[in-house]
C-alpha cells in the first residue's frame, strides 16, 4: 500500500468556507446566501446519519445497481499492447450513467430539508435525466434548465425527461449550452427560495456542493479500489477520467488521492485545437477566476467575460470546472491534457468495435487518453479508467458527424 | 470614505424626501451615448446614480439587463472604459455620488488593487458587487472600505433577524434593500410589506435604506419613497433604452431624451412621496 500520513493528506479540503487551496468559496447573491447555509447545516447532520447513509446504501444497491462492475477490457488491453486496461462501468448504472449517485443523494437531502420543488441544470442530459427520474421515484415536481443547443443535439434525453414528468426549459440565452442553463436555473433559484432545491450536478458551484457531489461520486474510486485488490491484489498505476465540471473524474480520482504511486490524469475537451476559442479545456488553457459561486479555472478573456466553449461533446461543453481540480491541479497531483473532438470520436468507435461497448462521448475522451497511454506503459501496469457514460444518447450526433443516415 | 455619498443622502433627508437611485448599464449601446445617458441622470432628478459594469454572465438579472449587458459588450464595453466614463463624468459634476454594480470576476481579472486605486481616482464612491456576500468580504469588501470607498450590501427578504448584523456589519453609504426574492426586473411587491422591512433593517442601522427591484412609474417611486430613504430604478431605465433602439440596435434621438422624461416623472414621483405619506 502507498497510504501516505495523515499529516500530508489531500483528501481533508474544503476547510469550513469551502475553500481547496484559493479556490472554492461561496460567490453568491445575498438572497441565496442563507439557502446554502441551511444545506451546509443539513449535510453535516446526513452524512453522519447512520439512517441517511443506509438508505443511500439501500438505494445504490437496489435501484442504481451497485456496486457497478469492473471489467477488464482484455481486447482493447492486447490491441494497444501495453497496460492492463480496467474499467469502471459507471455506464451501467440505471439511467446510463455516474450522475445517478449525486441525484439520489441529493434527493435525499432535498427530502431531509423538506423541499418541494427540484430544479436542474443538463448539459448532455445525462444529469437532466437522472434529477428527473429520481424527483419520479420521489415524487418530486422538477424543472430542468437546458441549453437550446443541447436540446437539439441531445433530442433522446430531452424525451426521456419529458416522459419521466420533468418539464425541460430550454435556454436561448449565450451560446446556449452548460454556462447558460446554470445561470437560468440560479435565477430560478434566487426566485423561488422557500420550496425548491438547486440540484446541482457537478463537483462544482458554491459550498458545499463540490464537496457533497464528490462524497456521493467517491462512491466510484471506493469500489474500484476495492474491486481491483480483489482482481489484481495492487493499486492501478494510473488512473484516467474525462472532465467536464468534473463529477465523475472526482469521484474515481479521490479515494487515491494520498496513494502517490497512482498517477492521476484527468481529460479536458481540446475541441478543434487549444489555439482559437473552440475548446472547454479549462485548466490546460484558461486563468483563475470567479463564476457559478465559486473560484476555479475559467475560459475568459482579458476582461474577465466567460467565454463560450465548444466541444463535440455536450456534457464537457462548460467553460469552468470543480475547485477540487483547479486546486489538484495548481498543486500538481493531478495532471489534466486535452483530448480534441476527432480523437474523442476515433476512440468511441475502436472502444465500440473492440469491446462491444458504447461509450458517451464525455468518457470516449479518457479512452483515447488511454489510447496514448497504454502502449507506453508496461504490460505489467495497470490504468483504471472511469467509464462513466453510456453513449446511445450520442448516436445521432456521431452518425450525423460520419455522414450516416439514421 | 468618499464624501460625496454622506452629504446627498443627507441634503436630500433635509430637504423631507427620499433619494431617488438610478441604474443603467455602462456601455449601452455604446460608450458616447451612455456617457450622455449618465450626464442626463441629475439633471432630470437623479441623487445618485448607480452604473452597470456589463458581465456575460449576470446570474442575479432578469432578461433586461442580461441584453443591456450583452449590448455594451457587443460595443465594446470594458471595465476600464466603465471606469473612464465615471471619470468623463466627473468633468462636469462632482457631487452626484456614482456607484459601480455587477459582478466581481472582471474586478478580480482587473486586480482588486488596481481597481481599486483607478475607481477613486475616477471620483467613485460606492460598489455594489451582487455575487460576494458578507462571507467574502476579504476578497473585495475590507480592501474597499481601507481605501475610502463604500461597499453597499443588499439585503433580501431571505436575510433574516440573525443574519442581518452580519451583513451589515461592513456595509457603508447605504443599505440596498431588494423587495423581493428574485431577479431584477420582476413585478413589484406591495408596498405595504416593504415599510415593515425597512423598518427591520433601520432597528439595525444608521445608514440610509434604498428599496429597489421592481419599481417602474412615478407612483411606485411614490408608495415605496413613504418608507424608505431611497428609491432605486434600474430596469425601467434599461427598457426604456432598448425601445429606444434602431433596428440594427443604434442609439436614437430619442435615447437620451426617453430617460430624460421617465427620470424626470420618478423624480415628481420621489418628491411627493413624502406628502402623501404626511396626508
Amino acid at each position: 500500500m502507498n497510504q501516505s500520513p495523515n499529516l500530508n493528506s489531500y483528501r481533508e479540503g474544503p476547510d469550513e468556507d469551502g475553500r481547496f487551496g484559493i479556490f472554492g468559496g461561496r460567490f453568491v447573491a445575498e438572497t441565496l446566501m442563507p439557502l446554502i447555509l441551511e444545506l451546509q447545516a443539513e449535510w453535516d447532520k446526513a452524512k453522519t446519519d447512520p439512517a441517511f447513509q443506509a438508505e443511500l446504501k439501500h438505494l445504490g444497491a437496489h435501484y442504481i445497481g451497485r456496486p457497478s462492475p469492473l471489467y477488464y477490457a482484455e481486447r482493447l488491453t492486447q490491441h494497444l499492447g501495453g497496460a492492463k486496461i480496467y474499467f469502471k462501468r459507471e455506464e451501467l448504472n440505471h439511467t446510463g450513467s455516474h450522475k445517478i449517485n449525486n441525484c439520489i443523494g441529493q434527493i435525499l437531502l432535498a427530502k431531509r430539508m423538506g423541499k418541494t420543488r427540484i430544479i436542474a441544470e443538463t448539459g448532455a442530459g445525462q444529469h437532466g435525466v437522472a434529477s428527473a427520474t429520481v424527483a419520479a421515484r420521489f415524487g418530486f415536481p422538477c424543472v430542468v434548465y437546458m441549453g437550446a443547443t443541447d436540446v437539439e443535439r441531445q433530442a433522446p434525453n430531452v424525451f426521456r425527461m419529458k416522459l419521466l414528468g420533468a418539464e425541460v426549459k430550454p435556454v436561448t440565452a449565450g451560446s446556449g449550452t452548460l454556462k447558460d442553463a446554470m445561470n437560468e436555473a440560479l435565477r430560478d433559484w434566487v426566485t423561488n427560495v422557500d420550496d425548491t432545491y438547486y440540484l446541482i450536478g457537478t463537483a462544482a458551484g458554491p459550498h458545499p456542493y463540490p464537496e457533497l457531489v464528490r462524497d456521493f461520486q467517491a462512491v466510484i474510486g471506493t469500489e474500484a479500489r476495492e474491486q481491483l485488490m480483489a482482481a489484481e491484489g495492487r493499486l492501478p498505476d494510473m488512473v484516467i477520467a474525462a472532465v467536464g465540471g468534473g463529477s465523475n473524474a472526482i469521484g474515481i480520482f479521490h479515494p487515491f488521492l494520498d496513494d502517490k504511486n497512482v498517477r492521476i490524469v484527468g481529460v479536458e475537451a481540446g475541441g478543434k485545437g487549444l489555439d482559437g476559442d473552440l475548446h472547454c479545456a479549462s485548466l490546460t488553457a484558461g486563468s483563475p477566476g470567479v463564476l457559478h459561486g465559486n473560484r476555479t479555472y475559467l475560459l475568459q478573456d482579458a476582461d474577465g467575460q466567460i467565454k463560450e466553449g465548444h466541444s463535440i461533446s455536450a456534457g464537457l461543453d462548460y467553460p469552468g470546472i470543480g475547485p477540487e481540480h483547479a486546486w489538484l491541479h495548481q498543486i500538481g497531483r493531478a495532471e489534466y491534457v486535452p483530448i480534441m473532438d476527432d480523437e474523442a470520436l476515433e476512440a468511441f468507435q475502436l472502444l465500440t468495435k473492440l469491446e462491444g461497448i458504447i461509450p458517451a462521448l464525455e468518457p470516449s475522451h479518457a479512452i483515447a487518453e488511454v489510447i496514448k497511454r497504454a502502449p507506453k506503459m508496461g504490460k505489467d501496469q495497470i490504468i483504471l479508467m472511469n467509464l462513466s457514460g453510456r453513449g446511445d444518447k450520442d448516436i445521432f450526433t456521431v452518425g450525423k458527424i460520419l455522414g450516416m443516415e439514421l | 470614505m468618499t464624501a460625496r455619498m454622506d452629504k446627498r443622502f443627507a441634503d436630500v433627508a433635509a430637504e423631507g424626501r427620499p433619494a431617488l437611485v438610478t441604474y443603467f448599464m455602462g456601455g449601452d449601446p455604446d460608450y458616447a451615448s451612455s456617457l450622455e445617458i449618465m450626464k442626463a441622470l441629475p439633471k432630470a432628478g437623479s441623487d445618485v446614480i448607480e452604473l452597470g459594469m456589463p458581465f456575460s454572465d449576470p446570474m442575479a438579472d432578469g432578461p433586461a439587463i442580461q441584453v443591456a449587458g450583452q449590448r455594451a459588450l457587443a460595443g465594446g464595453q470594458t471595465l476600464a472604459k466603465t471606469i473612464q466614463m465615471a471619470r468623463d463624468f466627473r468633468k462636469e459634476d462632482d457631487a452626484t455620488p456614482i456607484v459601480l454594480m455587477g459582478y466581481y470576476n472582471p474586478i478580480y481579472i482587473y486586480g482588486v488593487e488596481r481597481f481599486l486605486d483607478d475607481a477613486l481616482e475616477a471620483g467613485i464612491d460606492g460598489l455594489i458587487v451582487v455575487d460576494l456576500p458578507p462571507e467574502m468580504d476579504d476578497e473585495l469588501c475590507i480592501p474597499a472600505l481601507a481605501k475610502g470607498i463604500n461597499f453597499i450590501r443588499l439585503a433580501t427578504p431571505t436575510t433574516d433577524e440573525k443574519r442581518l448584523p452580519a451583513v451589515l456589519k461592513n456595509t457603508s453609504g447605504f443599505v440596498y434593500y431588494v423587495s423581493m426574492n428574485g431577479i431584477t426586473g420582476s413585478a413589484l411587491p406591495d408596498p405595504s410589506l416593504i415599510g415593515g422591512a425597512v423598518g427591520r433593517i433601520k432597528a439595525h442601522t444608521k445608514l440610509p435604506v434604498c428599496v429597489g427591484f421592481g419599481v417602474k412609474t412615478a407612483e411606485h417611486a411614490r408608495a415605496i419613497g413613504a418608507s424608505a430613504d431611497g428609491v432605486v430604478v434600474g430596469t425601467a431605465i434599461v427598457n426604456q433604452i432598448a425601445s429606444s433602439l434602431t433596428a440594427d440596435g443604434k442609439a436614437s434621438a430619442a435615447t437620451v431624451a426617453g430617460v430624460e422624461t421617465l427620470v424626470m416623472s420618478l423624480a415628481s414621483g420621489v418628491r411627493a412621496s413624502r406628502l402623501a405619506a404626511a396626508e
